[in-house]
């Protein structure tokens, strides 16, 4: 019983004990001697492997909230990467655009795609999908239909019919403005934010902004291309960004 | 044909689906009352409600492409797409689907018919169609790609009007030789009551605007 709480004991501390061997000037036999090392030893041990077993779990606990993709890849996964097109030097020289309407005529790949992020956010209290005109307006109305929530298109300037909040963010040259109709949210509610592929972040950051001047909780941001060349995922700040599939072409 | 006239009349969806749609008045322009259906994707009940009843009567008419027209067609497409097992292909404003070849493709003896009123364009690998608009006209863009000759098309919007967008759609798919079974819409002006067909076409029609004047 006593040896068990010494264990609890040492795991707790999380730190290697000091080992205090009966010193060999004492009148201590050198078999209780050596039952007392062998205890300490085993109990240390078993310490270590308790507090490791602790940070694992952690560990995987934190990954969750990243692209799983990157622990055990999800076999879905790679038949969506092979049915996304690249198409060079557009809309100009040097972009390699991720054209995903490919994704959308193989009907497999496009139901797959939409199926993982529905398992991901189905019973998690997302009462409102946003999505990014114009391809997460492809995107996020099945997802939203699947989980219960509610669709939100953010659009870009004087499409909304509505009174509309704003918000503006910047481009290579100049700025550009996201909107959302007032009242197509309230205070308190949780959000995913869904477009097709994050690059430099821009949208995806004013689309936060927007939302939370609302009082609206970003539970996620999630996107089926990530271009990491682009550094776009730091412009996020707090908000997790959830990927399917990166692609090193910038 | 509107739903209530083919088999749906007194389903409690379709009055469900037309109280969640609100109407702007003047929007974009004075004299229009414009009806908005992002009230309808708010409301979870009615949206599904939409999509149920546009999937029952697809889905066993061997259906093998949605086609959505930008930028509201596609709010509604790809979730019919899906349940039906068939392809999503976006009817676009110009410039905006990748791989389209310039014009300079002209002197390289690519074969262009450009009309004023509204012809067929074919520009390298994207066709374009421009068509008048009940405000307007515009152009729609489709990949040359996306449909195969003798494929069953469907093609979605929110609402028709004049009908000028989806006779463009319907020159689009069958300039590929696709076969437009049915163009569909949530809402139906008043210009298209009575009108069965578009082009030639078969057109269903789920909900009358709201908030508009009885006409005589």
């Amino acid at each position: 019983m006593l040896f068990l709480l010494y264990i609890l004991l040492l795991s707790l501390c999380h730190r290697a004990p000091a080992i205090r061997l009966p010193s060999n000037n004492s009148k201590t036999p050198f078999l209780l001697r050596s039952v007392c090392v062998s205890l300490h030893l085993i109990s240390y041990h078993l310490a270590l492997l308790f507090f490791r077993r602790v940070n694992s779990s952690k560990a995987s606990r934190d990954s969750e909230t990243m692209a799983t993709k990157e622990d055990v890849q999800d076999p879905r996964i790679p038949k969506i990467a092979s049915s996304i097109r690249v198409i060079p030097d557009f809309p100009k020289p040097g972009i390699m655009f991720q054209d995903i309407t490919t994704l959308l005529l193989d009907t497999e790949a496009f139901k797959d795609t939409i199926d993982i992020f529905v398992e991901r956010y189905k019973g998690k209290g997302i009462s409102v999908v946003a999505g990014v005109e114009a391809r997460g307006f492809i995107f996020g109305p099945p997802i939203a239909l699947a989980i219960g929530a509610k669709f939100v298109p953010l659009r870009k300037p004087k499409k909304l019919p509505g009174k509309v909040i704003s918000e503006e963010y910047s481009l290579e040259y100049g700025t550009d403005k996201i909107e959302m109709h007032v009242g197509a949210v309230e205070p308190g509610e949780r959000a995913i934010i869904i477009d097709d592929l994050i690059a430099t972040g821009g949208t995806l950051a004013a689309a936060i902004r927007l939302l939370e001047r609302v009082g609206v909780t970003i539970a996620e941001c999630a996107c089926v291309i990530e271009l990491p060349v682009l550094k776009g995922r730091e412009k996020l700040g707090e908000t997790p960004l959830f990927i399917l599939v990166t692609s090193d072409a910038a | 044909m509107f739903a209530a006239e083919n088999g749906l009349k007194g389903d409690p969806r379709l009055e469900a689906i037309s109280a969640a749609i609100r109407v702007v008045p003047n929007f974009p322009k004075k004299g229009i009352m414009f009806q908005d259906i992002t009230t309808l994707l708010l409301d979870h009940k009615a949206f599904k409600h939409t999509i149920d009843i546009f999937v029952d009567r697809y889905k066993d008419m061997q259906i093998s492409v949605v086609a959505g027209v930008e930028a509201r067609g596609f709010m509604f497409g790809p979730s019919i797409a899906l349940a039906i097992g068939a392809k999503f292909v976006p009817l676009r404003k110009p410039g905006k689907l990748p791989g389209k070849i310039h014009i300079a493709l002209k002197f390289l003896g690519f074969f262009v018919v450009d009309d004023e009123n509204g012809n067929t364009v074919i520009i390298g690998k994207v066709i374009s169609e421009s068509y008048e608009l009940e405000y307007g006209h515009d152009r729609l863009e489709m990949h040359v790609d996306a449909v195969e000759p003798l494929e069953r098309v469907i093609i979605i919007d929110d609402l028709v009007a004049t009908g000028g967008t989806l006779s463009a759609a319907i020159s689009l798919m069958e300039s590929q030789g696709a076969e437009v079974v049915e163009c569909a819409c949530v809402i139906g002006l008043p210009e298209v009551k009575g009108q069965h067909k578009l082009k030639g076409k078969p057109l269903y029609v789920l909900v009358e605007p709201s908030g508009l004047d009885e006409f005589c």
